[in-house]
């Protein structure tokens, strides 16, 4: 596994949304190196045949009924906002489009 | 900035079209995919929602299992694979509609898979488009761009963001690429979508209504040249919201890239935009490292077993498909194939089907359909049924206007294709020299030919539609 | 203040549920007690973020109504009815801030209660308050709390264990007799043994989730913390069993664990030692105290035996790479959107992109921006197969080793920590060595099995609390309380009470009585 580089942490961070300064972005590189060489033994230690465990204990087909429940008035659920307008959640603009 | 492009005959002269779609399919389910708020449109913002459908701290999904049964129901109907055990994983990127920051969708086990659809078009030839999957996953909330130019993403000074459908149930059906359907490409865009649109409205999972975005479309679009293997770059086409969109933005596409490729120049694999307005697309962004979704399990959520019985319970109640519906309802109204082929085309099926239930015989109800609402439609540039006429009015209307004034003023006759054809082909004979000026591309010679028309059919004809015939008639792009 | 008030404090919850029944004392006594020891010590202890009096002494009262009404009401009221609870500032309560430790939330309020506060609040238990812990529970030291570090009560100088250290520093103070943790690492059993305390993580899917802010969904677990096994007991009763909204949560029915913990036998029980977990890196007294637990435990007619599970030597590992993966896409959520903290970039221009950034970066602490970082690139493309695909085929290996120790064993012991109580500070720049606090718990989480740590003794070399972890297959969480009652109740007869007994006091009253506290009452600073 190839060890982990300041350029790799920038582009970590943006894909994070993180922003990071230059002396972060190099200190954080450093840590994540050492963190990542410990824990490398990992990609060694199962072969092929053995399964993924994704859920500790294993359930399957956990389902809810289509019943309407509780709902939040517009209020409540702008409550906590950082800004708010008419109802709707307020945002600066978006740069990227999708 | 408009991009150049190629006429389609020369596109289709030199290269072959590859498709693919992304149809999302929006459940009519009562409630959310993964809450218990309810899945309702049109709504105050932000008041069908709760703490799970905001993303707050500390919230937990829990499936909705109606939906899985609709998803299901879908993936048989597509004639699918059922997956015997399917999971949900986390797709994760930033975006303000997205209130976790990650969408729950489904990743490398879909529910249903490995399907496929009989497309038939309007000539009679059946055309097999591959399902490659009918993956569950939640819909996004709604964001409206404010200041700057209105309702654009560019320029607007913020954005307001309701969560109401944040959390709504979707499917999105994926194909496999589809091949050599050539210069009917956009034909059989049109043709699929509506195939879908009709197949998720006929299992009753969904509302299907396009202008609300029940059902969205991704086209994508290649080009490569006539004997190659190798598929082109392809772009993803976004917001085709209707079924005439989809026609027309393959075909834009197509002579876009078609363009693209003449110039020498590669084709960009990129999202592109839709607009209505202009009949064009735009480019979005190209793809990037931000595109790195880090998919994984979703550790919330458990795996989906489909007994092999509660798939055949499912099977067992899905009603008749499409196809089968068709032949009974032609038998039933009685519509020659070609009558009944017009029908199919202009996607008033389901209107007629409905104007006969509120009384109507199936003659009046195709009459009025074809002969009236389908050309107003087209002039207005809209689906005929988003012009928002009620079966029970066209009832009313035909109870008011009784047969013999129709037939005396010519109503009926003028507003049929036929009896305009007859005159166009009449008046284009009387004038050769105007028909050769408008076959060369001087369209506004048409309106010398319109112009008779409309004097032999006593003023009464459609002018819109009459234009729209001429071209036909003449084989020229409008 | 009566002399039954001012020792009101130090009873167990058990105790104070007798009391209360037999209308010895009000709730509103008991709670009035409780807030006034928080007042007393946790400026020195700084174990709550929050505290709740009102409402806390409005529950009382309310207990005490329907108790003096009597009648059926009074009848059907909780065991638990009155005695009060602290909740770890990660669990989300209507009316109280919930902060998980983090500046991105300080100040919000959930309009939701998680659903193990609405258990609490249906067995009309007054909630005292919020207690701190490591920011989004990342941590075994409690330093990584963004408004500050909850002081060890055994030495003010020293950590109380984390990411649920004011939870244990709150018990181990007396400043409440139970509260509610999580445990995604050894939040909860790490803690209780640098403290002196009592902590359980349930079976993974044993107690909701739902409103438990989440770390690592596969990991993260709410269990009780306590001064005695039989207290964690019965808040375990009170907080398990099946949640709906929770898709995890276990079908089963609670078993009796409070039965469990009153009638502790260990006779002809198979105990295995996890050769893996102690020896090499543990530290001698933490060594010491874990081989007179088994002897005690031969004693009581347990026959102790020898595992080996070789896989356990990769569960730190595949741990940091797990538990960050599910971090970075939990904690995605926090981007001054919705709630919480909005920070805007210092520079033009002002898009949402560029505010979710300068929100994550102002709102973030250093450890969660790590574990964030690590995690987006353990799932990033080309990477996840051999990091998060490795971790979770770990995992299975972690479960086969417990599936064949489980095969020797009714249940398994080891050391809860390779160290006793390390000093504020100590390793707060190396986050490898904070990281190894964990080894002996992780493996827990990684299979799913419940675990209990409880007190063993303190460590010769330090005087400091060393804890005895006890584990068991999955859905067999009441096998911990068999066990850990007896050893308690034989660790206690040797030592003559309660280790907690022997803690420094916190107060002047106290401290005439107690050299050491003279000298803790300096150790505040450093």
């Amino acid at each position: 596994m190839a060890a982990i580089n300041r350029d790799d942490v920038a582009h970590l961070a943006r894909l994070a949304h993180i922003e990071m300064s230059a002396e972060e972005l190099d200190r954080m590189a450093g840590e994540l190196a050492v963190i990542v060489e410990s824990v490398k033994s990992v990609s060694e230690a199962a072969g092929d045949d053995v399964p993924a465990t994704s859920h500790p204990i294993p359930l399957t087909n956990v389902f809810r009924e289509d019943v309407v429940g509780h709902t939040f008035t517009a209020e409540q659920a702008l409550s906590g906002a950082p800004d708010a307008y008419e109802g709707r959640f307020k945002v600066p603009a978006i740069l990227d489009e999708d | 900035m408009t991009d150049a492009t190629l006429s389609f005959d020369e596109a289709m002269e030199k290269y072959d079209p590859v498709l693919g779609f992304e149809v999302h399919v929006e459940l009519n389910t009562k409630t959310k995919m993964f809450s218990s708020a309810p899945n309702v449109f049109g709504d105050e913002p932000n008041t069908n929602v709760n703490e799970v459908d905001l993303g707050m701290p500390g919230v937990l999904p829990v499936v909705n299992k109606t939906a899985i049964e609709s998803s299901i129901k879908i993936g048989l109907a597509l004639n699918c694979k059922i997956a015997e055990t399917c999971r949900f994983a986390r797709k994760n990127y930033f975006y303000p509609d997205t209130p976790k920051n990650f969408q729950t969708s489904q990743y490398d086990e879909p529910i249903a898979y490995d399907g496929y659809l009989d497309i038939e078009l309007a000539d009679g030839t059946v055309f097999r488009v591959e399902i490659e999957r009918a993956h569950m996953e939640e819909d996004a909330g709604k964001l409206t761009h404010m200041g700057g130019a209105a309702g654009r993403i560019q320029g607007a000074d913020y954005s307001l963001v309701d969560y109401n459908r944040s959390g709504v149930p979707l499917v999105e059906i994926v194909t496999k690429p589809i091949e050599g359907a050539g210069s009917r490409a956009p034909e059989l865009a049109k043709a699929y979508v509506a195939a879908v649109r009709e197949i998720v409205k006929n299992l009753g999972v969904s509302d299907a209504k396009m202008e609300r975005g029940n059902v969205r479309c991704d086209a994508n679009v290649s080009l490569r040249p006539h004997g190659r293997e190798r598929f082109g770059i392809r772009s993803e086409t976004k917001n085709v919201n209707s079924l005439r969109a989809v026609e027309h933005a393959v075909r834009y596409e197509i002579q876009r890239h078609a363009a693209v490729l003449e110039s020498g120049a590669p084709v960009i694999q990129e999202t592109r935009h839709w607009h209505e307005d202009t009949r064009s697309t735009t480019s979005g962004r190209p793809k990037s490292d931000a595109d790195d979704y880090r998919y994984f399990p979703e550790p919330d959520l458990v795996p989906v077993v489909a007994s092999r019985e509660w798939v055949e319970e499912l099977r067992a109640t899905l009603p008749e498909p499409p196809a089968a519906r068709r032949k009974r309802l032609q038998a039933d109204w009685g519509y020659s194939d070609l009558e009944f082929r017009d029908v199919v085309n202009a996607g008033v099926l389901d209107e007629i089907e409905e104007t006969i239930a509120a009384g109507a015989t199936a003659t009046v109800a195709r009459k009025w359909w074809m002969g009236e609402i389908v050309g107003r439609a087209k002039n207005a540039d809209v689906d005929p049924g988003q012009l928002g006429v009620a079966p029970a009015t066209i009832v009313e209307l035909n109870a008011m206007v009784p047969a013999e004034i129709v037939e005396k003023r010519g109503l009926a006759v003028v507003s049929d294709d036929g009896p305009l054809l007859e005159a166009i082909d009449q008046v284009l004979a009387a004038q050769p020299g105007v028909a050769d000026k408008i076959r060369a591309g001087k369209l506004q010679a048409i309106g010398a030919i319109v112009g008779g028309v409309m004097k032999a059919t006593r003023g009464q004809a459609d002018a819109g539609r009459v234009k729209e015939l001429i071209l036909e008639r003449l084989g020229v792009e409008g | 203040m009566t002399e039954t008030h001012s020792e009101l404090f130090r009873l167990s919850a058990a105790a104070l549920a007798e009391k209360l029944a037999a209308r010895e004392v009000t709730a509103v006594e008991v709670t009035q007690a409780h807030l006034d020891r928080i007042a007393a010590v946790d400026g020195q202890v700084h174990a709550f973020l929050h505290v709740n009096s009102e409402e806390a002494l409005a529950v009382a009262a309310e207990v005490d109504a329907i108790r003096a009404a009597g009648g059926a009401a009074a009848e059907e009221l909780h065991v638990l009815a009155g005695v009060p609870i602290a909740v770890k500032d990660l669990i989300v309560t209507i009316g109280q801030p919930t902060t998980a430790g983090s500046k991105i939330l300080e100040g919000w309020h959930s309009p939701y209660d998680a659903t193990v506060v609405e258990r609490l609040r249906a067995a009309k238990m007054p909630i005292l308050g919020k207690t701190n812990l490591d920011e989004f529970a990342m941590g075994s030291s409690t330093e990584h709390s963004a408004f500050g570090p909850t002081r060890n009560p055994w030495d003010l100088d020293r950590i109380p264990g984390g990411s649920g250290g004011g939870s244990a520093a709150a018990v181990a103070a007396f400043e409440a007799p139970l509260a509610l943790g999580t445990d995604t690492g050894g939040s909860i059993r790490q803690p209780g043994a640098v403290t002196g305390t009592v902590g359980v993580k349930p079976t993974y899917g044993g107690v909701s989730r739902y409103g438990a802010i989440a770390m690592a969904s596969s990991l993260d677990q709410i269990g009780p913390v306590s001064r005695t096994v039989l207290d964690s007991a019965l808040l375990h009763q009170v907080i398990g069993g099946h949640d709906p909204r929770d898709s995890t949560s276990l079908p089963d029915p609670l078993e009796d664990l409070v039965a469990a913990a009153r009638t502790g036998n260990v006779e002809g029980m198979k105990i295995g030692i996890i050769k893996e977990l102690h020896g090499e890196g543990y530290q001698a007294g933490v060594e010491n105290r874990f081989n007179e637990a088994l002897e005690l435990l031969k004693g009581a007619g347990a026959e102790i035996v020898e595992v080996s599970c070789p896989n356990f030597k990769y569960a730190l590992g595949a741990y940091y790479l797990i538990m960050p993966s599910e971090a970075s896409s939990n904690l995605a959520k926090f981007d001054g959107v919705r709630f919480g903290l909005r920070a805007l970039p210092k520079e033009a221009p002002l898009t949402i992109e560029r505010v979710m950034a300068a929100t994550r970066a102002a709102g973030f602490g250093d450890e969660v921006k790590r574990r964030i970082i690590l995690g987006t690139y353990a799932l990033s493309a080309g990477y996840y197969d051999a990091y998060y695909g490795s971790a979770q085929k770990v995992r299975t290996l972690i479960q086969r080793d417990f599936d064949a120790a489980f095969a020797q064993a009714d249940v398994l012991i080891s050391p809860t920590a390779p160290t006793t109580a390390f000093k504020l500070g100590e390793k707060l720049n190396d986050p490898l060595a904070m990281y190894l606090n964990d080894v002996a718990t992780i493996p827990a989480n990684m299979a799913g099995v419940p675990g209990l740590s409880l007190p063993g003794g303190l460590a010769d070399e330090d005087g400091l609390p060393v804890g005895v972890q006890l584990l068991a297959p999955a859905r067999q969480d009441a096998r911990l309380y068999r066990v850990g009652a007896v050893l308690e109740s034989l660790l206690e007869a040797q030592w003559g009470g309660p280790l907690l007994e022997k803690a420094p006091s916190l107060t002047d009253a106290d401290a005439d009585s107690s050299t050491a506290a003279t000298a803790l009452s300096h150790g505040g600073s450093h």
